[in-house]
This record gives structure tokens, C-alpha cells and sequence, in this order.
């Protein structure tokens, strides 16, 4: 592919720490080659902010490969910009034209307190599997690995499921700032294969209340979540977990 | 879990809403089918109203109903109340915004305006309440003068007050705006309703959004060309 | 001097009879014990969840927001068990044989046979907690093969086994911080061991959100940080992975065992630019389709496709006829370095060559036609069918590859090159784990043990699951049932205060230098030094320059780095500053081991030591050992041989002519 330059404006959002209030602000880009990732543009800027004895940017990223879950840039209003199932690492700068402006603002969601600058709190996520997203099978326990057979479709359709890294790019897009999508692939993943049927009915109960407890919104079936997903979870896991709930509550004792 | 905690859930929440739009979507068809009664006129030049009239009566005057009637009511309430307060609640759960909106990249803006439509249909509903059900139930404005209908019965001529009714140009305007509210409604809560009972099959899914598209524009359809024929005279 | 702690009896019943006769410590002293867990990726999770199971006090940290970001989730391929569901042959002792054969014959016989052993256990275990792996249509496990090995023993789930296996451990480990049994302490970074009469007993620790520093006590520390390859700037390595948590364990006492066994990876996305900040890794999987290629005339201009067959040099294929394009990872990037050294190299930079599927994607398009009943059908549609084909097998690879280059690999062949992946290299631990310092063990990438001089592919993942889930719930109990009667040690105790004034004196004087140069600068400098001297082809005078100029790269950090912020903010330039001044000194003994190791084996390449035609040549009658340094002071270290003994397997030439 051929390198091109390009400048732009950037217009971020910086915020010292949870207490205060922050602000948009902005910085001129010149000479940003197009085959640099987001991030490195980032890294780009904030080497030049240093040397200008400026505050750089604080942002949140890992593995830089798409996989971690770390990184969380909402870019011109969209959660991991422009490209469809992309996150912010892997966007690259190609995507963007000369003298373009772009606007970076962290995930807003009242669940999703800012820690800095571009920087959010996603422990609420953590709390939600700590909530029952897991099969409690101590080490040692486990059976062969063959002796329960799952039919293929289903594992498939689990490990769909389980592809979800976590970001909350969900979150993030959604009107009601749910985290459905988040949760309903957890349920799902462990729904759809046998061993994770004993906890099926107590599982999606723990862990949507702990998803209402933590002050996420109800699920309109916007679908803007899965358009912004950069795993490409299905809306179709929330209608699973949906039909989870209403069994398991419909059936449980009091 | 008890069956507060069950209701009072996110999810049992969306799902006394899917299942009361569900039934109010049952009501539609009903008061779809009554209405529609009034195009007899078209086909019947001796019609005058007389197969709505009587369809109006049986509806008025068969226990049954009435009491069915009651659920409507409740349906209308639980809907429009949760309804209400489930749209301020998920407007509460982010307060700082963003500055640039996300728009319909990624989803339609009926599916996320249901409050609005919802707002404007209800305001819609108590203008047609004061229109029709009221005076048919209570005041009996506009009702003055009976009718024999051809079965034998004396009833009030419902055919009569939806003509003056419609003769207001701003009236008709009105109703046509509450039919486009309506099929958006439906547009998205027809389908969203059965997403939110746990149908997750793809199969079925198709099914349901076609027949979902198919109902949120015929019925408000039919609904809209009421107030329409009377005001052109097509009927009446 | 080393106890390595082998236990007696033949290899294949040595763990056996470890478990029949180790301590053990019963349930109602269990709840009085603590063990801090330091990083929560494969390895830790999988111990800090098992120990909490077993009803120990655990304490968990990590430096992200959450555990289950570690990096073990971004292994892509596989992990390798020895469960013979293919009935092609395999067993634990081939698992166990070629491991020590892939590692060149660097590595302890006595773990690595522990290793194959429990890799039936961990999948088990994992498909128990739900860990969606490929199956077929049956509904049974699926398998595939992987380099250096002629069986097909590696499970994966799609191109994220690695995602998938992490996603187990931390479901395992939420499921304990609920039951109580483990604290989270996420966003915290370990900043030194604290010792206590000789053991170490707890950590500091560094909140990265208020930048305070805290104090955690445990009757045992056990390091499961990773691997270091971030030494080199560019890795295949997350941006935060480093050395830290196990350079402050060695400047405390604990050796670094092999420092210089690097395993650079020959399939990566090139550099693209000054701006690169990481390297991203295409699976060996694609070794099975792709063929590698440059071209036979030197500074070849012209464009993949342009080349006629005749032109294009398969080196692999011409090298290493047997193996072909599936030679193990040291071999492949060296062979890729040689061509491009010799100016064969292809893109802009030069520094590539083509990793080609044109081939494949014919071949399967003409099976799909077979399959199909297809008789009359153009090339174009021969193509587009093998192109669906390719699609299923490596779509989100190639996907990944077009995101980052913004070249179509289904129409162009890719460009690789290779790149610092993982280190094999780390703390020295016995054969519990433990380090050289009582009561501290290491575990994952972040030890030494198991692979020798080069790891195999789908192997990282075993090690790290069967040291955290099969290994360390009995060789920390036999530590531990001596500690009994070691009550809680007050984080008020002095050798607490200490350390913490050593900590805080530290951050304090970086914050100081206030000096012009970014923290990042000198991470690039350092890596440039490494990849260049010490990366996949090392001679004793470039290391030598290399350690002088780490040296002067160190003075000159300390006097020119500039830190922007303060210390009571999250600020990550400062924990990254921490982490590049740990990195300037591993470096450096990084140069002095591959200095000192005169023989070229596995990753470890001395140009002075090859054969007529460039293969590694080892030097058994010297060099069989492991090379393990104790810190001395600054620029000084002792080195302390463990002189490894092959009972089972008998070394021999690695060959895949």
C-alpha cells in the first residue's frame, strides 16, 4: 500500500481524574502517515506533547491486536471509529482524509465512570461474571475431555458467543447505555454446552441483577450495539438471554 | 425469585412491555376490523353506515366485551406507565453525553425514538377518546339522534359522528399524524416485542420481521384512509 | 550450591511420586495462609483460582483494568496434549521428547515430562469450565498439527485459543473473588519482593489510578508476569508486558535463568514505518498453506505477480526439503533474515519476504470443483472457489493482515518478516517452581524451565495452565506446610517500611531528573541496540559494543529522561519509566549471557559457531547447561551452572534437511 501524509485536527477529551470536570482539547496533526494505526497517531502526539512539557494523553491499550479489549476510543461518534468490526488498535489511518477533524470522547455511560482523560472504570463488567459467569468446576474435578459430545452448531455458536473481548463498545453505542450485548454472550457461551447447563437457570438470574445493579439500562433492541461490536457478537444472543431469564424465572422457587 | 423481582427486573421490565403491546396489537386488529366496516359504503350505496353501526352496537352492547374492555384499559395503563417510565430511566443512565452522536449508524432512529412516538400516540389516544369514546359511552354528544339499524335494533349513529368528526380538516390531519406514529410504533415493536419474549431463531426471526413490516403498514394504513374518505367524501 | 529438588525414581514416575510424598497442609490452615499472585494471564489465573479453591488466602494482581486482558489472550494457534484422540501415535513421552527436542536440548528433562504428563489434565479441565474448542461433526475434540512435530495433538478455537483458555482461568478466578477466597487488585503494579528474614513475604505494590504505594503481605509470592520480549521495542509482546515484577525478584536473590533464549517468530507483519509501535503476528497455522518466496535476482523491483515461477527462489523448500515451509520458528527466521541480509528482500523496507497462497487457494478451488461435480468452470472461478476455502480456514487472519497493511493477501501474497515473540529465558525455579529465594516461585513465561533453547509452537499455553492449575497447588503446599506457624507478619514490620522507602526513592528521583528526552525514546534506542546485536544472529563484538552502550544508555536515561505529570495521578509515563529502566539492565545481562554462551542452539545464534552452510552448531561438551546469574551490583553478575543431565533422550543434531 502506498504511504501517504495527511494532517488533521484532533479535538480529545482530557480530564485529570474522576472528581473534575473535563474539557475538549485541541491539537493540529501534521505529516500523519496513513499506515500508522489510531493509536500510534496517539503515540505520535504524545511524544510531541512531551517535548512541549505538555500533559500527554492518557488512553487505555494492550495488545494492540485486536484481541485484549483494552483499548476504548469513542472516534467521530462511534465506539472504535469508523471501520466495522475494528477496534481503535487495529483502525488504521487510512480511514481518514486530509485536513479532516476527528473527535476522540471516552465510552460515557454512568457505569463507565471516566478515570482519565480517555480512560474509564469497566470493573462493572467484572462484577457481572463474578455475578455467575462461570462453570463452578474446581480443578481436578473435570472428566475426560470426550466424554460429552457437543453438537457441532452449538459449540460453534458458543464459541461465537465467547469471542467477546470485553471493551463495552456495547455499552458504549446503546442508547440506554445496556449492557446486554456484554451479557447476553456470556450467557449464551456457557448456555449453549453441556457443562455449563447445571448453573444455566441461576446463572442468567445473578447476572442480570447485578447488571441492573450496576446502573446499566434495559435493552430496546436497538441493534446499535452489534453494528459497533468489533467481534460481530449477534443481537439474536440477546433474545437467547432473554428467553434464559424468562424460564429461569418463570420456573424458579421463591 | 418472587415475581416482583421477576417484573421489577431490566428484562421483566421489557417484558411486561412486549407482552401488553402484544395484546394492544391484538386490540388493533379488532378495532381495525370494526372500522373498517364503515368502506361497506363503497360497495353498499344503501349502506349509510348501517354494517358499522351494527358492528358498533354488538361491541357496545355485548358483556362480554365490556368486560374484555377492562383489560384493554389496563393493557393501555401498565404500557403507557412502564412505558414512560422505563424511557426516563434509560435516559438516566447516561448523564454526560457525547458530543458527536452516533445517528442511525447502527440503528434506525424509530427503534430509538419509541418514547417520542409513544408520547405522541398517547396524546393522540386522549384526543380520540374525547372523540369517540367518550361521547359513545357517556356524554352522548353528538349522539343525539338514534338509528334503526337493519337487524331492528335502536343504536347511536357512530357512522354520523365520525362523519362531522372528519369534516375538520385539522382533525383529519391529526389522525393521519397518529397513524404515521403508529406504523413507526409498530415498526419497531412488533418485532422487538417477540425479540424480548426470547425468540432467537433465526427462522422464525425472518418470519416475524417480515410479518412485523407487513402489519405496521397495513394497518395504520386502513386507519389513515378513514379520516381521509370521509373528509374527500369518498364515503359517508 | 543449586538444589534443583528432582525427585528420585525413574523420569516417567518422578511427579508421581512427588504428589505421594509431598506436604500437605489441612483445610483449616489453609484459611490462614496467604499467597500473593502477581499478573493474572495464563499462568496466574489459573494458580490464584486453584489456590483459592483450595482454600488459601489469595491476593491477585495485574496492571489492567481487568484480568482476563493479560496476553496470554492473544495466542492465536493452539495448545498442544498428548491425548492420542487421533490414534496417529502420540503419547507423553513423544510430547515430552520432541519438546526437548524443539528446545535444542537446553532444557530439564524432569519438568519437561511433568509438562506432558498433566497436558491431558489441562484440557480436561478447560472443556470442564467451558472452554468452546473446535470439535467435528461427531460432537468430539478436534486436532491439528503444528511445527516440529509429527502428530496432530494441538486443540485450538479458531485463530483464539489463547482468548478462549484465559477466558476459562478468569471465569475460574471471578468465581473465587466472589466466593471471598481471592482479592482482586486490579490496575496495581508490583513494585519489589519484600523479605523477611531470607523469605520473601509480601510486595510492594503501586495503585496506578492514585499512584499510591501499598503494602501486601503473604507467607508466599508467586511471579506469573510473562515473558520479557519487550526489551527489543518491538515485539509481538502487548505494549505493557515487561520485566519488572521478575527484575526487582532477581535483584532480591532470585537468578535469571538464560537470559539470551529468545524466540523470534519467522511470520509477522513488517515494519511499516519510525512510527511502529508493535509487531502483529500471522499464526504458524498459515505455514501449512503458504509458501515462502523472494526473488532469485537481488533488489527485485519488480511486483509479486510479475515474477515468473522461474524467478521466485522457495528457500525453504530448497533448504530444508524434508520440512519444507513447516521448519521450526528459529529455523524459518533465519533463513527469512539471510535472504534479505543478501538483499533479497522484498516491499519498501526490503526487510520482507512473500509468504504466497496463490498455490492453495488452486488447489482448493480445484478440490471444491471435484466436490461440486463442476465441469466446465474458468480459472477465475477455480480461484474464487479456493479463495472460500482459504477464507474459512484464515478469514480473521487475513482480515487482520489487510486492516494493518492495506494490501488484499487473497490477491497479493502477504509480506512477513520475523519478529522477538517470546522469551524462553527467565527466573531460574527448581523443580517446584520455586526461585533461587525461599517462598518465591515463578511460573509461565515468566520462569525458565520447560523450553529449553526455542519453544514449539502451541506449547506456551500448556506450560502456563500446567504450572498454574496442576503444579503449584502441590509445591507451594509443601512449602507452605512448614509456614504454619509464621502468624501474619504486620505490614508495619521494618523490612515493609523499607522497601517501600527504596520504592518511593526510586519514583522520586525518576520524577526528579526532569531532563528532555521521552521515556519512549529511550525504550526505542534500547531496542534498536538489542535487535541489532542481539537479536537473531549475535557475535562476541557486537555484544560487546551492545553492553557498552546499553551502559552509556543507562547513564544517559538517568540524567535525560523526562517524565511529565507527578507521582499521586494515574500518569502512565512514569510506570512506563519503571519499566524501560528495568529494561536498560536486562538488556544488558541479556548480552552478557549470549556473550558467555559460546555455541549457537535453538534461538540463541553465535555467528562463530554455524556450520558450512549456516546451521547451528552446539557445543554439548560446554555448554550444556543452564546459565543462571545472580546480581551482584550494578554491571555485575556471578554465573551459576546447572548442569543439565539427559537420562531419557540422547542429544543429537537437530536436522530438517
Amino acid at each position: 500500500m502506498e504511504q501517504k501524509s495527511i494532517s488533521l485536527k484532533l479535538k480529545v477529551w482530557k480530564q485529570k481524574n474522576s472528581q473534575t470536570k473535563g474539557s475538549f482539547e485541541t491539537h493540529s496533526m501534521n505529516d500523519v502517515s496513513t499506515e500508522m494505526s489510531f493509536l500510534e497517531m496517539f503515540d505520535v502526539l504524545n511524544e510531541k506533547l512531551i517535548q512541549e512539557g505538555k500533559e500527554p494523553i492518557a488512553f487505555d491499550h494492550d495488545c494492540r491486536e485486536g484481541i485484549c479489549g483494552m483499548c476504548s476510543m469513542y472516534i467521530n461518534g462511534r465506539p472504535h471509529g469508523p471501520w466495522h468490526e475494528t477496534t481503535t488498535c487495529q483502525l488504521h489511518m487510512r480511514a481518514f482524509n486530509n485536513g479532516e477533524t476527528i473527535v476522540v470522547e471516552p465510552w460515557r455511560a454512568n457505569a463507565f465512570p471516566v478515570i482519565k482523560d480517555l480512560i474509564v472504570d469497566r470493573t462493572p463488567f467484572d462484577r457481572i461474571i463474578q455475578a455467575g459467569g462461570f462453570i463452578s468446576v474446581n480443578t481436578g474435578n473435570a472428566v475426560d475431555a470426550n466424554s460429552l459430545p457437543v453438537e457441532k452448531s452449538k459449540a460453534d455458536a458458543s464459541f461465537a458467543a465467547a469471542a467477546c473481548i470485553g471493551c463495552g463498545a456495547c455499552v458504549a453505542a446503546c442508547k440506554n447505555s445496556s449492557a446486554m450485548l456484554f451479557v447476553s454472550a456470556k450467557v449464551t457461551h456457557l448456555a449453549l454446552i453441556p457443562q455449563g447447563d447445571p448453573e444455566r437457570k441461576t446463572r442468567a438470574l445473578d447476572m442480570v441483577a447485578q447488571m441492573d445493579k450496576e446502573g446499566f439500562g434495559a435493552c430496546t433492541n436497538t441493534g446499535a450495539c452489534e453494528a459497533v461490536c468489533p467481534k460481530g457478537i449477534s443481537l439474536e444472543n440477546i433474545a437467547r438471554l432473554n428467553k434464559e431469564y424468562l424460564l429461569a424465572g418463570l420456573t424458579s422457587e421463591l | 425469585m418472587n415475581w416482583s423481582q421477576l417484573l421489577r427486573s431490566s428484562i421483566g421490565k421489557k417484558i411486561v412491555m412486549s407482552i401488553t403491546g402484544l395484546f394492544l396489537v391484538s386490540f388493533l386488529v379488532v378495532h381495525v376490523g370494526v372500522n373498517a366496516c364503515i368502506f361497506n359504503d363503497l360497495f353498499d350505496t344503501n349502506d349509510n353506515g348501517d354494517m358499522f353501526n351494527r358492528a358498533a352496537d354488538f361491541m357496545g352492547s355485548t358483556v362480554v366485551i365490556r368486560i374484555m374492555e377492562i383489560g384493554l384499559f389496563l393493557g393501555f395503563i401498565i404500557h403507557i406507565y412502564q412505558g414512560l417510565a422505563l424511557e426516563l430511566q434509560n435516559r438516566s443512565k447516561r448523564k454526560k453525553g457525547y458530543d458527536v452522536q452516533m445517528g442511525n449508524r447502527g440503528s434506525k432512529w424509530y427503534s430509538r425514538s419509541m418514547g417520542l412516538l409513544g408520547t405522541i400516540l398517547l396524546l393522540f389516544l386522549i384526543l380520540h377518546w374525547w372523540h369517540f369514546w367518550i361521547p359513545s359511552r357517556f356524554t352522548h354528544s353528538g349522539l343525539e339522534v338514534p338509528v334503526l339499524l337493519s337487524n331492528g335494533r335502536i343504536s347511536h349513529d357512530m357512522f354520523l359522528l365520525m362523519k362531522v368528526t372528519f369534516s375538520e380538516w385539522w382533525i383529519v390531519l391529526v389522525y393521519v399524524t397518529g397513524c404515521i406514529s403508529l406504523a413507526y410504533h409498530l415498526l419497531h415493536g412488533f418485532e422487538s416485542a417477540f425479540r424480548t419474549l426470547g425468540l432467537h431463531n433465526s427462522r422464525y426471526l425472518v418470519m416475524v420481521h417480515k410479518l412485523g413490516i407487513g402489519f405496521s403498514i397495513i394497518v395504520p394504513l386502513i386507519f389513515a384512509l378513514m379520516p381521509v374518505s370521509f373528509k374527500m367524501g369518498w364515503i359517508g | 550450591m543449586l538444589d534443583v529438588k528432582i525427585p528420585e525414581g525413574k523420569l516417567s514416575e518422578k511427579w508421581t511420586h512427588y504428589k505421594g510424598h509431598c506436604k500437605l497442609v489441612n483445610p483449616a490452615n489453609k484459611r490462614n495462609l496467604e499467597i500473593i499472585v502477581v499478573g493474572t494471564g495464563l499462568a496466574g489465573a489459573s494458580a490464584a483460582a486453584s489456590l483459592g479453591e483450595l482454600g488459601y488466602q489469595v491476593k491477585a494482581f495485574c496492571f489492567q483494568d481487568s484480568p482476563r486482558r493479560a496476553h496470554s489472550i492473544a495466542a492465536q494457534g493452539g495448545i498442544n496434549a498428548a491425548k492420542n484422540y487421533q490414534n496417529d501415535g502420540d503419547s507423553v513421552y513423544r510430547l515430552f521428547y520432541d519438546t526437548i527436542k524443539g528446545g535444542d536440548y537446553r532444557a530439564r528433562e524432569s519438568n519437561v515430562h511433568r509438562l506432558a504428563e498433566v497436558s491431558t489434565n489441562i484440557i480436561d479441565q478447560c472443556v470442564a469450565q467451558g472452554v468452546p474448542f473446535a470439535r467435528e461433526y461427531g460432537g468430539l475434540l478436534s486436532n491439528r498439527s503444528f511445527g516440529g512435530t509429527q502428530v496432530q495433538r494441538t486443540f485450538y478455537a479458531a485463530g483464539q485459543t489463547g482468548q478462549q483458555l484465559l477466558i476459562g482461568a478468569y471465569q475460574a478466578l471471578e468465581r473465587q473473588i466472589a466466593l471471598g477466597n481471592v482479592k482482586m487488585y486490579n490496575r496495581h503494579e508490583m513494585l519489589d519482593i519484600v523479605m523477611v528474614e531470607d523469605k520473601a513475604r509480601g510486595i510492594i505494590a503501586r495503585d496506578l489510578i492514585t499512584g499510591n504505594l501499598e503494602r501486601h503481605f503473604g507467607h508466599a509470592v508467586l511471579l506469573c508476569t510473562g515473558g520479557y520480549g519487550n526489551v527489543f521495542y518491538l515485539s509481538t509482546n502487548a505494549m505493557g508486558s515487561n520485566v519488572t515484577a521478575a527484575w526487582k525478584a532477581h535483584k532480591k536473590g532470585a537468578f535469571f535463568g538464560n537470559p539470551c533464549f529468545t524466540q523470534i517468530h519467522p511470520t509477522c507483519i513488517p515494519v511499516s514505518g519510525d512510527h511502529q509501535s508493535k509487531l502483529t503476528l500471522m499464526s504458524e497455522s498459515l505455514r501449512n498453506d503458504g509458501r515462502i518466496w523472494v526473488p532469485i535476482k537481488k533488489e527485485d523491483s519488480r511486483k509479486a505477480k510479475d515474477i515468473p515461477e522461474t524467478e521466485r527462489d522457495y528457500y525453504l523448500e530448497r533448504r530444508y526439503p524434508a520440512f519444507g515451509n513447516l521448519v521450526p520458528r528459529d529455523v524459518a527466521s533465519r533463513a527469512a533474515k539471510e535472504r534479505c541480509d543478501a538483499g533479497y528482500g522484498v516491499g519498501t523496507s526490503k526487510q520482507a519476504v512473500y509468504l504466497d497462497f496463490t498455490e492453495a487457494i488452486i488447489r482448493y478451488g480445484k478440490i471444491e470443483i471435484g466436490k461440486k461435480g463442476l465441469t466446465t468452470i474458468s480459472e477465475s472461478d477455480i480461484y474464487k472457489l479456493g479463495v472460500d476455502v482459504v477464507k474459512e480456514k484464515y478469514g480473521n487472519l487475513f482480515d487482520m493482515y489487510q486492516k494493518i497493511t492495506g494490501d488484499n493477501p487473497y490477491e497479493v501474497p502477504m509480506r512477513i518478516y520475523p519478529a522477538v515473540h517470546y522469551t524462553m529465558g527467565g527466573l531460574w525455579v527448581d523443580y517446584e517452581l520455586m526461585t533461587s529465594v525461599k517462598g518465591l516461585y515463578c511460573l509461565g513465561e515468566a520462569n525458565f524451565s520447560d523450553h529449553g533453547a526455542n519453544r514449539l509452537g502451541a506449547s506456551a499455553l500448556m506450560q502456563g495452565l500446567a504450572d498454574g492449575y496442576f503444579v503449584i497447588p502441590y509445591t507451594v503446599g509443601n512449602y507452605l506446610a512448614d509456614e504454619i506457624r509464621t502468624t501474619n507478619i504486620s505490614t508495619n514490620h521494618p523490612a515493609f517500611a523499607e522497601t517501600e522507602k527504596k520504592v518511593n526513592d526510586r519514583i522520586e528521583q525518576l520524577m526528579q531528573i526532569k531532563g528532555t528526552k521521552s521515556v519512549e525514546s529511550f525504550h526505542k534506542r534500547l531496542g534498536k541496540i538489542m535487535w541489532e546485536k542481539c537479536g537473531m544472529a549475535r557475535n562476541a563484538e557486537g555484544l560487546k559494543q551492545a553492553i557498552s552502550e546499553i551502559q552509556n544508555l543507562k547513564k544517559e536515561f538517568w540524567n535525560d529522561v523526562r517524565i511529565p505529570g507527578s507521582i499521586y495521578e494515574m500518569n502512565p509515563e512514569l510506570d512506563k519509566a519503571g519499566r524501560v529502566a528495568d529494561f536498560i539492565e536486562l538488556g544488558e545481562l541479556m548480552c552478557l549471557d549470549a556473550l558467555t554462551r559460546e555455541e549457537s542452539c535453538g534461538g540463541h545464534f553465535r555467528e562463530e559457531f554455524q556450520t558450512s552452510d549456516g546451521e547451528t552448531l552446539r557445543q554439548d561438551d560446554k555448554f550444556m547447561f543452564v546459565s543462571n546469574w545472580e546480581h551482584k551490583g550494578e554491571h555485575e553478575w556471578e554465573l551459576i551452572k546447572e548442569e543439565l543431565k539427559y537420562e531419557e533422550v540422547k542429544p543429537s543434531k537437530r536436522s530438517y534437511k
